[in-house]
């Protein structure tokens, strides 16, 4: 292949947000920078405002129902071609890590790797932690009684700051799989990534909207999702104390589920103790049906 | 009949500049007092409408309940809007209040009936009681170039109103040509249309900033020539308070502040006025809201 003249400046690309299926600019115009560990400029990406959290929010409830109305069959297949395009470009990825993120070959390789297998991993629980988690109940009356886990609703996810491919998946295969639609805020060292990885999603058969990138400072966006009335859980990664508390407080008015995540030690990212069908719990809510049955005891039976 | 028609003379409109002009507005950043005054104004414009095969008495009172208070500091709205069927309940329901019922007549969202069937359902829809009218024009017969039956059925209409306030749907989406909406309106206003409004909301696009600004246009040239005020209604496709904040200001520029009321400027709309509580709700309490803490429509 000819390599690009000397004097050639390379065409560096400023990473937008992903919300609703779309790749908009932060409405805010702000942007932000990405450095190699040389400190070399390698990314222009945007620093998302409260407003682009607010339209996220909107695009998630929008097309949660519909995500949530696919059979668990469907967004199995779909969380697998998700899986599928990422292998087809891992090389970009694999180059990514190592340029961007200065990574060593072997673990970039091995990060994509893991990525792609986790997917999988999630994309088999889609239609089977129902079962699993769901219960029949015994109860003193004439009534079949069935517990079954439902996706909660709009969940916003604060990325891990580590594992700049890895963490993403492990933060948002666990909330999709159920049903539920994301928005997920990334603050790390290489955002990009993140976009990147959103450019898969929109490739995937992933109905837009299902899942929203947002690049930018966490200080700046956890009240604004703490707050927010139309967020139903918000999950975190590595928050500090005062993220906790103030999540902690201002959730309590729309009574969101919380949970924090720790991120694991560098190399216990792509570790099976990374993944677990318990963390797709935090994000449903159990739901009690009552179905009458024909007296049991009418019918000589000892209950 | 002794009124004889003349086709109105009316400007030819610059499609490219109407476009321009009107998505001007949509960059207007309102904040903080201005958004909330905005809000209220908007809120104080609306006709709650609701106008489903499905529509049942209780969703009439339902909605009716929610023009009285709805909450969040909201100003009630100007009025309800539902099929002449309904007008009893709602008349019912908004007894004491200032709050108009408005109805569709004419056979909405259609037109499609002989002059004296719809001129009937009107005289019946304002015996039941209702302030306002709104009908449509006959699409079909203007497109084809009638010009002076569309004239007629105004007129017609305007009779069997009696006192009650008669809005003209010209029902823009299907008009094609932003000169046919300039003609139309012409013609509403001559024949005695208290109000024009853009659309059924039964046909897609409804209310669209240039075709409004077309019709708020017909009106100030109107007002210029006569010195007499005539309403606007836009109506379908208005859901967000945002957007709706973008056509007062559109309203301010293009005819003044004399517009800037309820008596002179509505909304049609069913799903905006949740918008608004939505927005009042965040000045509040800083906090953006969730549609589902609210009633339906």
């Amino acid at each position: 292949m000819a390599k690009s003249t000397p004097t050639r400046l390379r065409v560096l690309k400023t990473f937008k947000l992903y919300i609703g299926g779309a790749f908009p600019r932060t409405e805010s115009g702000r942007f932000l920078q990405e450095h190699n560990p040389k400190g070399q400029l390698v990314a222009n990406f945007c620093r998302a405002s409260r407003k682009d959290l607010r339209n996220s929010v909107v695009a998630a409830r929008k097309a949660q129902p519909g995500w949530a109305g696919r059979t668990p069959f469907n967004r199995a297949q779909i969380l697998y071609r998700m899986a599928e395009v990422l292998e087809s470009r891992r090389e970009s990825f694999e180059s990514a890590l190592a340029e961007r993120a200065g990574i060593k070959s072997a673990d970039a390789q091995a990060e994509v790797d893991a990525a792609i297998d986790r997917l999988v991993w999630y994309a088999g629980w889609a239609d089977k932690f129902v079962q699993i988690m769901g219960t029949t109940n015994p109860v003193a009356s004439p009534h079949f009684n069935i517990t079954s886990p439902e996706p909660t609703g709009v969940v916003t996810a604060f990325a891990p700051r580590s594992a700049p491919l890895l963490g993403l998946i492990t933060a948002i295969a666990p909330v999709i799989v159920s049903g539920n639609a994301l928005v997920l805020v990334v603050e790390n060292e290489h955002p990009s990534i993140a976009i990147d990885l959103a450019e898969v999603f929109h490739c995937s058969d992933l109905p837009g909207g299902v899942v929203n990138i947002l690049t930018g400072l966490r200080e700046e966006l956890v009240p604004h999702a703490a707050k927010h009335m139309d967020i139903d859980a918000i999950a975190t990664f590595d928050a500090t104390d005062e993220e906790r508390r103030l999540i902690a407080l201002e959730a309590a008015e729309s009574v969101k589920r919380v949970h924090n995540f720790e991120s694991p030690a560098k190399h216990d990212w792509a570790q099976a103790s990374a993944q677990s069908p318990y963390n797709i719990l935090p994000f449903v809510e159990f739901k009690t049906a009552w179905h009458p049955i024909e007296s049991g005891a009418a019918m000589g039976a000892k209950y | 009949m002794t009124h004889a028609f003349v086709v109105p003379r009316v400007p030819s409109v610059d499609a490219v500049a109407v476009e321009e002009r009107a998505a001007k507005f949509r960059t207007r950043s309102i904040k903080k007092d201005a958004k909330i005054k905005g809000l209220k104004l908007v809120a104080s414009m609306i006709d709650l409408t609701t106008l489903e095969g499905m529509d049942t008495p209780g969703k009439v009172q339902m909605l009716c309940q929610k023009a009285i208070s709805p909450g969040s500091g909201c100003p009630q709205v100007a009025a309800i809007c539902v099929y002449p069927t309904l007008v009893p309940v709602a008349k019912a329901a908004l007894k004491g209040t200032s709050i108009k019922v408005a109805s569709v007549a004419t056979y909405f969202p259609s037109g499609q009936a002989s002059l004296k069937e719809r001129t009937d359902e009107v005289r019946r829809a304002v015996e039941a009681g209702a302030d306002e009218i709104d009908m449509v024009i006959s699409r079909g017969d203007f497109l084809a170039g009638h010009y002076a039956k569309i004239d007629e059925e105004i007129r017609a209409t305007r009779e069997a109103c009696g006192p009650a306030h008669l809005k003209v749907i010209l029902e823009t989406g299907e008009l094609q040509t932003y000169d046919n909406v300039r003609l139309a309106s012409q013609i509403a206003i001559d024949a005695g249309a208290h109000f024009i409004k853009t659309s059924t909301g039964k046909v897609s696009p409804g209310a669209t900033m240039p075709v409004t600004l077309v019709m708020l246009e017909a009106i100030r040239d109107h007002f210029i020539n006569t010195g007499k005020m005539v309403g606007m209604k836009p109506a379908g496709g208005i859901r967000d308070s945002k957007l709706a904040m973008h056509y007062l200001a559109m309203v301010k520029e293009t005819l003044g502040d004399a517009w800037l009321s309820p008596d002179w400027f509505r909304f049609g709309a069913s799903s905006l006025l949740n918008d608004v509580l939505m927005q009042l709700e965040k000045q509040s309490t800083g906090r953006y809201h969730s549609d589902r803490y609210l009633s339906l429509s």
